[in-house]
């Protein structure tokens, strides 16, 4: 562990790791990367690394946690001992337990769980590497599993942290300023602005929190254009690969520049006829040829049977316009301590 | 009955009620029920605290001892908090080991006392990297009547504020105070059908889909947040939470709680 730095911030308003006071991290974000799951995410937020993997709807067990009116969703934070520099003890603790409730919560009224009832969505996270902002990195990513798991929402949820450090706020804190900072306060948000996490410890007058609630909402935003970029980008690849579902993408291409930028999930819905013809071709074009695609084992751009009509009833969250991808490189550095002793 | 089956009728009532201004047990949406805190109930125990907030009821013990501290923080005390939900609260508590809600309950009970510095824990600190105290803060909730979270809190702080170090019992010098510097104070809020009621009563708990609890220092700068609950909340209805809450928590401090 580091010690406590004499200064967080130089007198030209630049933190430790070369950011300004509003500035967030650089985030990489793959999806779709594990082949068994249903929908996956890969995420890189500084150092942070995070995989996210959602299973379901699928049936429920135990059996008796399963509602008759909805889905179940049952979210498992969990940090891998090698991700911080003391070895941490595997399975669950305390933090993991909390993180866990906070992390479903700020999904859950998001989910249409109402559409699956008896049934269970599991999302699983694994922290692989650790670097302040775990519970934030792994929400994104699970956000963005979910959607790639098809399964219907109303809206991606983006997270991100604000912090005090020299009396300053700033977003995104990074280890040290985690570590010897004044506060640290990790939301998270719908594109929309309903705030579905919040928590705060250390020291903020009210006014300092009001800031830092806006500063951070700034920080959901951006997080949200990556993770909508990364699924476009995602999906407009994909529908190019598989041959007869090329007209189809085509068309929702002509669409995309009249999207406006930061479309709201709602405003996408607009885009439900395009997702029928996909849907079509989907269905009565080339199961049996995506079939055997997938037996190949390229999973990287393979199309699921189904996928894309499903990923598409959600239509919120997987608009199809087509942009190149952009993605910001992550960097490999060497781990840190998560806190220890909390 | 299941904590989830929540009549959809009592739900309904709540929100018309709401609509009308009026809540349930006819407070005023910011208005807290009655407190009574008792502290010096556990004589073995080296601080405690009885709490009732309404029907709710919790006891606090606090207990002292000598350890090692964190490899990570040789040079300060350890706090370590739990909080049991017993089956004997309520007919929704089972026994077996603490689940997420016992466990959320108890960590940001923790934070607020930890992040507020309340404990000046580097004078807990004997030899450094080998000898500190240790306090444990054990959380019993014996009637379940609504926001336990606040309960909690304010009785942990209380049986703090009473806690002796019991350095003779271990030939360590003398019995001292706990070194407390600051009075940390949680107020809890919950959303129901877009209107903002303070202190919940069990009722408004479990209707209610979203929760806020804010802890505020005693200069009236927040010391911890949690929200806890699947619903979302607006900034302007977080920031109306927050200034309500620091407001409540100065009442309560000059009222129940002293240095």
């Amino acid at each position: 562990m580091t010690d406590k730095p004499e200064k967080f911030i130089d007198e030209n308003g630049i933190r430790s790791d070369n950011r300004r006071a509003n500035e967030i991290r650089d985030v990489k974000i793959e999806v779709g990367v594990l082949s068994r799951a249903d929908g996956s995410c890969y995420l890189e937020f500084g150092k942070n690394k995070v995989m996210a993997a959602v299973y379901g709807p699928r049936e429920v067990h135990p059996r008796h946690q399963q509602k008759s009116n909805r889905a179940i969703v049952r979210y498992k934070y969990n940090m891998a001992s090698f991700s911080v520099e003391d070895r941490k003890r595997p399975g669950p603790d305390r933090r993991s337990i909390e993180v866990s409730k906070v992390s479903r919560e700020a999904l859950e009224d998001q989910i249409f769980t109402e559409y699956f009832p008896k049934s269970a969505i599991d999302i699983f996270v694994e922290v692989l590497q650790a670097d302040a902002g775990t519970r934030t990195a792994a929400l994104n990513a699970a956000s963005v599993a979910l959607a790639d798991a098809g399964i219907p929402m109303r809206s991606l949820v983006s997270a991100c942290a604000v912090g005090k450090v020299d009396d300053t706020l700033v977003l995104d804190l990074n280890k040290d300023e985690d570590n010897y900072g004044q506060a640290d306060m990790p939301i998270a948000m719908t594109p929309d602005g309903k705030i579905t996490l919040l928590q705060m410890d250390g020291h903020l007058t009210e006014e300092e929190f009001r800031q830092g609630l806006e500063m951070a909402q700034e920080g959901c935003r951006q997080v949200y254009e990556m993770q909508r970029k990364a699924l476009i980008d995602y999906y407009s690849k994909k529908t190019e690969v598989s041959g007869t579902e090329v007209t189809a993408a085509e068309d929702v291409k002509k669409d995309a520049p009249e999207e406006t930028e930061g479309v709201t999930p709602l405003e996408v819905t607009e885009d439900i006829e395009d997702t029928e013809k996909i849907d079509d071709t989907n269905e009565t074009g080339d199961a049996e040829e995506t079939e055997d695609i997938r037996e190949t084992g390229d999973s990287e751009d393979t199309v699921k049977a189904g996928d894309v009509g499903e990923s598409e009833d959600s239509g919120e969250e997987v608009p199809y316009t087509g942009e190149n991808a952009d993605e910001t490189d992550g960097q490999m550095d060497e781990s840190e301590e998560e806190s220890s002793n909390e | 009955m299941n904590k989830e089956i929540v009549s959809i009728i009592q739900k309904d009532q709540l929100y018309n009620l709401m609509l009308k201004g009026e809540r349930a047990d006819g407070r005023a949406f910011d208005e807290i029920r009655e407190i009574k805190i008792e502290t010096g109930v556990i004589s073995k125990a080296e601080g405690s605290a009885r709490v009732e907030i309404g029907d709710t009821k919790l006891i606090v013990g606090v207990k002292i001892s000598p350890g090692t501290p964190f490899p990570d923080t040789p040079d300060v005390g350890v706090i370590i908090t739990s909080l049991e939900l017993i089956p004997l609260a309520s007919p929704e508590f089972e026994s077996g080991p603490p689940r997420e809600n016992a466990v959320e309950l108890a960590r940001v009970t923790d934070r607020g006392i930890r992040e507020s510095g309340a404990i000046d824990l580097k004078k807990l600190c004997m030899i450094e990297g080998e000898k500190v105290w240790i306090i444990f803060i054990d959380i019993h909730v014996l009637d379940d009547g609504g926001n336990i979270m606040d309960a909690a809190a304010l009785g942990s702080i209380a049986a703090l504020l009473t806690a002796t170090i019991p350095a003779e019992r271990y030939e360590l010098g003398e019995d001292a105070p706990l070194p407390i510097r600051d009075i940390p104070v949680s107020v809890t809020a919950v959303d129901i059908g877009g209107g903002i009621v303070f202190d919940p009563s069990l009722q408004e708990e479990r209707v209610a889909n979203t929760k806020l609890t804010v802890i505020s220092n005693q200069e009236g700068a927040l010391a911890g947040m949690q929200k806890s609950g699947s619903g979302s909340l607006s900034p302007d209805q977080i920031n109306h939470i927050v200034e309500v809450a620091c407001k409540k928590a100065q009442d309560i401090r000059e009222k129940f709680l002293e240095i």
